[in-house]
């Protein structure tokens, strides 16, 4: 594939032309969610899409997240094959009931009669000053959870590529998208087809320390890497892109060989996703670790909204070097 | 649209045959719900048991009015439904023993059986958690072209969940295909209806949606028969949710936990002497439709019915520990 023929577009255009392909070759497919219609979305992810497929396949919802979230639930159990849309994960906590209640527990409970084959996106992260309400980032919450599948795609190759083999699971898939990355731009070639989404993938090789994170925060710890290569450290980082089901094998195979391991998360710290990775760290690969496994969360405050202090209370890039130039310098 | 149907001028009669289906049908619930007391107290039964005594006019009657190709989506009291909808008792003693041959592999036990062939989309133990997945199966269905109806079952309670009011709202906003059937006891677990609800006219807040609704006496098998066959006739002519409030009294304990604290005996004694079944029985004998010797083959019946159905979950298995975390995520892929 040469350059001329690759195709550059956003993350938010990416998980459109996903929307749209999907959209086309099934028409058990829909998108459903407030404002994805008429307003173009939200974040103008669905923009131009009811002009292409009409209203009953780009269905605009009222405010009702636990009623068109269950519907959804109840379509994908109807046979069809449902997007549901949640504005952001902030107000899916009015689902929560939902998702946990009935689309992680159908199959269980059923005795395997009742798969619920539903894609329930929405946009997650902070750091645009929205305050504690509008800021959260609780899919490593949500990946606490038996029976959901939880997608957080960095990439605009994975927000493009995800979308398909997610609807193609016979269970509920939850994709996070981070709002700071609707602007992101990369290069895809124009038949890019699905992407795995049971692997890790490793962005940046190196061999000093294994740099573990996903979403946003994966391009700080990339520039991070690249800040600390001009100081002749290797970071390898790793992009965790689904966190339930763990590739574990993937950032244990990476700790084997750098031997150090920190874990940068925009959630927090305590019962986190950080924390479910240290242990598994701790209890697989202990006696392959030169130095304690560290991590860097979000600190533990509902976001704020002034400038100053929600830049404090998220991982940054600067402290993302700092750390890791501990971790290596410290112990030898 | 709201009509009142309180149920003082009594539905038509009917002929020998559907009488005698019908009392058969609401005993059969009536000696299952006593058989699963008995087993609880022998500790054969476990977890939360709700049981229909008094109730089942309403899953009789509704289900009548349905076919095998439409929905069912049920709460945590769900046994009697379950039995009539062709689940058999077998396997629905099966599943409350726990035994892997149970309805659901003894998954779910007495609060979630499930049946995927008779569309039969649970037993939900959140009150409130299953109107939104009978308004996406009926979505499903409008979508794709299908004409069925979903029936959804809930209690009084659930009108105090905001899932209900945005299921009412979802169903006419998009003109969907669902009875919503509110079985009204009185009581959301221990909290009197006057205690919870503002307004205590549950049709009428289904009907401040532009949802169709009548309230039906819910002791009355033949009324809550033609009530519902009158709504599923305008859900199929029209494609539109209905709301189906059928007035009825729990006999028992909300659940074994339930020391009955919030009521006293003389209410519950006062609502006993309109049993469901005790009054169709006498009404049909009063019009000679019933002699004493087609309730005793029932009762004959029925009683062999719930032994084979005890024996059968007795013979039943454990499921293999090896298999604990089967039916997280799906075994096959699909296409």
């Amino acid at each position: 594939m040469t350059n001329d023929v690759m195709q550059k577009l956003t993350y938010r255009e990416a998980v459109r032309e996903a929307i749209r392909e999907a959209m086309k070759k099934d028409d058990r497919v829909f998108l459903m969610g407030e404002d994805v219609g008429r307003y173009g979305g939200c974040f103008a992810v669905s923009k131009g899409l009811l002009e292409d497929f009409g209203p009953t396949r780009i269905r605009d919802t009222p405010l009702s997240e636990s009623g068109f979230v269950g519907a959804g639930i109840g379509a994908a159990l109807g046979g069809m094959r449902p997007i549901v849309e949640v504005m952001t994960v902030n107000f899916s906590l009015l689902a929560a009931d939902q998702i946990i209640n009935n689309a992680a527990a159908y199959l269980h409970m059923s005795g395997g009669l009742f798969n619920v084959p539903i894609v329930i996106r929405m946009a997650t992260g902070g750091g645009r000053q929205l305050a504690a309400q509008h800021s959260r980032s609780l899919e490593g919450w949500y990946a606490h959870i038996p029976g959901i599948k939880v997608l957080s795609p960095a990439t605009v190759e994975d927000a493009r590529g995800m979308l398909w083999t997610a609807l193609e699971d016979p269970d509920p898939v939850l994709i996070f998208e981070n709002a700071g990355l609707y602007n992101m731009e990369g290069m895809l070639p124009p038949d890019i087809g699905p992407v795995d989404i049971d692997k890790a993938r490793i962005r940046r090789e190196g061999k000093d320390i294994s740099i573990i994170s996903y979403s946003a925060s994966l391009f700080k710890s990339l520039d991070a890497a690249e800040i600390l290569a001009k100081e002749g450290i290797e970071a390898e980082v790793i992009d965790l892109r689904t966190l339930r089901p763990l590739d574990e094998t993937t950032f244990l195979d990476s700790v084997a060989r750098t031997h150090r391991a920190l874990i940068v998360d925009e959630g927090w710290r305590s019962g986190s996703i950080s924390a479910e990775i240290s242990s598994r760290i701790m209890e697989s690969a202990f006696y392959e670790l030169d130095a304690p496994v560290e991590r860097l969360c979000s600190a533990e405050v509902p976001l704020p909204y002034a400038r100053h202090l929600e830049e404090a209370a998220l991982p940054q890039v600067n402290k993302i070097a700092a750390l890791v130039k501990k971790m290596v310098g410290t112990h030898g | 649209m709201k009509t009142k149907n309180t149920g003082k001028k009594k539905a038509a009669a009917t002929n020998h045959n559907h009488a005698v289906h019908l009392l058969r049908s609401m005993i059969r619930i009536r000696r299952l719900e006593d058989k699963c007391a008995e087993l609880y107290t022998t500790t054969k039964i476990r977890g939360f048991m709700h049981l229909y005594d008094g109730e089942e006019a309403i899953a009789v009657g509704v289900l009548e009015a349905l076919t095998q190709d439409d929905a069912i989506v049920a709460t945590y009291r769900e046994h009697g439904h379950a039995l009539i909808r062709g689940l058999s008792a077998g396997s629905i003693l099966a599943e409350m023993y726990g035994k892997q041959e149970g309805c659901s592999r003894g998954r779910g036990g007495s609060m979630h059986l499930f049946d995927d062939k008779l569309r039969f989309y649970g037993g939900n133990a959140i009150v409130g958690g299953g109107l939104p997945i009978a308004v996406g199966l009926a979505l499903a269905d409008k979508m794709q072209q299908k004409k069925r109806v979903t029936c959804c079952f809930f209690g009084d309670g659930a009108v105090a969940e905001g899932e209900f009011h945005e299921s009412m709202n979802l169903a006419a906003l998009w003109k969907l295909p669902v009875l919503f059937v509110c079985e009204n006891n009185l009581y959301a677990m221990g909290t009197a209806l006057k205690y919870s609800q503002s307004n205590m006219d549950l049709a009428g807040k289904a009907a401040s949606y532009d949802v169709a609704s009548v309230a039906v006496d819910g002791m009355d098998v033949l009324a809550v028969e033609a009530a519902a066959q009158k709504a599923t006739e305008v859900i199929r002519f029209k494609g539109e949710p209905f709301f189906l409030e059928c007035q009825t009294y729990r006999f028992r304990a909300h659940s074994m936990y339930d020391a009955e604290l919030y009521r006293t005996k003389a209410e519950v004694d006062e609502w006993k002497k309109r049993c469901p079944i005790a009054t169709f029985t006498q009404r049909l004998k009063n019009e000679g439709l019933l002699s004493d010797a087609d309730l005793e083959k029932i009762e004959g019946d029925v009683a062999q019915e719930i032994n084979e159905a005890v024996a059968f979950a007795e013979a039943c298995t454990w499921e293999p520990l090896e298999d604990l975390t089967r039916f997280v995520y799906s075994e096959r892929r699909m296409s």
